[in-house]
């Protein structure tokens, strides 16, 4: 399958600070990639290199085979800004029936995309008076005019409530599976977990994961916590049969592969100075942790 | 065909908005009361001069617009693509087809048409008030009145196109706001009088016979003055405006200084909207 969208050693500077660095990424048609990475890692400037608006010191960058920009580009690629704006003093409706000219569509696909994302009943009121909440699905509504083939979504759920959220995905997923290809950036991989087929983590502008969550996770290798509190008085000679790493005056932390914790618990759990256990997985941002301070130790 | 959809759909939006933000109507409403104010000054005065009551109101008008046209023009426009930019509504218009020269041009068309619409309404205004009384209107009152108003739309369009240049330029509204300022303080009111200036130090020398028109005409406003003014006979003139009945060239190549200054602003805001970055 050709890739909607491919990045090859893209690199992309503000001066003399360089935003990001040699990133290699592609889509193709019907996946959905969840772009991570801290505040200033790189994703809205990926994303604003992808539409044309910085022109890159060096890589290339292609959508659909065209270059950033073009009429081809433009034509098949949508966007939803972080923080989204409209003119306050305009209706939904018509900032919708606008756009959808803008995009070579008829007016009137505008109320039912307005129905779509729910907002048909604020259709007549200026959009100044809207929630945040509100925008934003307006602004996804936008995106959603014609056909797009590239979705480029910059922290679309932002401000929604976990509901709005829930919709929201379920409108990505109709998107994706129509043949669209989208990409939507995003501050934890909990939320991205099952609503996206694949992940790509930036840190300091550097790609340095890019997978699926699950190989992802195997890949970190990361190991469970395990903290041990011991009885009065025991935790010195605690800590002297099982090692680890000492919390305060009672307790005792150590850590082993996911696999093997059930043996060490058990093991512990039969220990007379132990008085309590208490078991942490690695979470998703842990994950997320692991990937991304190693893009800052390379750096 | 779809590039003028664009543009149209643009156009009409920029248009709504202008109405929304009550500029539309305050802007013809500032003009209608002017006009209407310098009319019935001059029916008032016309038992006492030779000329008719329209021109009478022309000639002043032609002196008045040189302050309020490019004030309007330039208050409607100057934040026309910085006021965007801090939004943040530039970067989704961009992501569409529309592209910047297209967007750069429906914005023009949208502030000529929310300020030549102040125009006609305000000079129409004024022109039935004084012609409607009897004897007020001649044959040669209405010519200056067209060319007043004709002059008076492109008048309109070179600062409106100044001020999306200057918009585009700034990229914040704090900016735009100063150099819209700065320029019509400079165009309209600070070169006149170092003009007026370095004539009474320069004397009756070359510079005043061979420079100083020249340099009157190239500033827009002037141009726009002088224009009117050169073609009423009757119509008392002082100051600068002297230059008006010895001017270096014909009355309609200064139409083509104020087209070239609009062709030049236009082509300079659309160079500045392309290396905007949203």
């Amino acid at each position: 399958m050709t890739a909607m969208l491919e990045t090859r050693a893209l690199t992309v500077r503000y001066g003399r600070h360089t935003a990001i660095t040699g990133v290699d990424l592609a889509v193709v048609n019907g996946e959905r990639l969840a772009l991570l990475g801290h505040n200033g890692a790189g994703k809205s400037t990926l994303f604003k290199a992808v539409l044309g608006f910085i022109t890159p010191a060096s890589g290339t960058i292609s959508i659909a085979g065209h270059a950033p920009g073009d009429r081809g580009a433009r034509c098949a690629v949508s966007y939803l800004p972080e923080n989204v704006a409209f003119h306050g003093a305009l209706t939904g409706r018509e900032i919708l029936r606008h756009f959808a000219r803008l995009r070579g569509e008829r007016a009137t696909v505008a109320d039912p995309l307005l129905e779509k994302v729910g907002l048909a009943h604020a259709a007549e009121r200026a959009v100044g008076t809207w929630s945040k909440g509100m925008r934003q699905r307006l602004g996804l509504a936008q995106a959603l005019i014609g056909a797009p083939q590239l979705l480029l979504l910059d922290e679309p759920t932002s401000g929604l409530d976990p509901v709005s959220r829930r919709d929201f995905y379920a409108l990505v997923d109709e998107v994706a599976a129509r043949g669209a290809a989208v990409v939507l950036s995003s501050h934890g991989l909990e939320e991205v977990q099952n609503r996206t087929d694949r992940v790509a983590i930036l840190s300091n502008g550097r790609l340095v994961a890019d997978g699926a969550l699950a190989a992802l996770a195997a890949e970190a290798a990361l190991q469970a916590q395990i903290r041990v509190t011991a009885r009065q008085g025991e935790a010195d000679a605690l800590q002297g049969r099982i090692g680890g790493r000492r919390c305060n005056g009672i307790a005792v932390e150590v850590s082993c592969p996911v696999p093997d914790k059930f043996e060490l618990v058990r093991r512990l759990a039969s220990d007379e100075a132990v008085r309590d256990i208490d078991v942490r997985l690695p979470t998703l941002d842990d994950v997320y942790r692991h990937f991304s301070e190693r893009g800052r130790t390379e750096e | 065909m779809s590039a003028v959809v664009r543009i149209a759909a643009t156009t009409l939006q920029e248009i709504r908005i202008a109405r929304r933000n009550r500029w539309a109507i305050l802007a013809t409403l500032l003009l209608t009361a002017f006009s209407l104010s310098l009319a019935l000054f001059a029916a008032g005065q016309s038992g006492q001069v030779k000329a008719d009551t329209l021109t009478l109101t022309a000639a002043s008008l032609a002196t008045l617009s040189v302050y309020l046209i490019p004030l309007i023009a330039l208050l409607i426009s100057y934040d026309a693509f910085s006021g965007e930019m801090e939004r943040g509504t530039l970067a989704l218009a961009l992501a569409t087809p529309l592209t910047r020269s297209e967007l750069c041009l429906a914005k023009f068309l949208a502030q000529i048409a929310v300020v030549g619409g102040a125009i006609l309404v305000g000079y129409g205004v004024a022109a039935l008030a004084v012609a409607l009384p009897a004897r007020g209107a001649t044959a040669a009152g209405l010519a200056a009145w067209m060319r007043l108003t004709a002059t008076s739309l492109l008048l309109g369009a070179v600062f409106v196109s100044l001020g999306i240049f200057i918009s585009a330029l700034a990229r914040r509204t704090g900016t735009s706001a100063a150099l819209a300022v700065g320029l019509w303080l400079l165009l309209v009111v600070l070169y006149d009088i170092a003009l007026l200036g370095a004539l009474v130090a320069g004397g009756d020398g070359l510079f005043a016979t061979r420079i100083f028109p020249w340099l009157v005409l190239a500033n827009p406003a002037d141009a726009f003055r002088l224009f009117n003014l050169v073609l009423l006979d009757s119509a008392p003139v002082a100051g600068l405006d002297g230059l008006a009945r010895n001017l270096p060239v014909p009355p309609t190549a200064v139409l083509a200084i104020l087209i070239g200054w609009l062709l030049a602003a236009v082509a300079g805001g659309i160079a500045a909207a392309r290396r905007l970055k949203p």
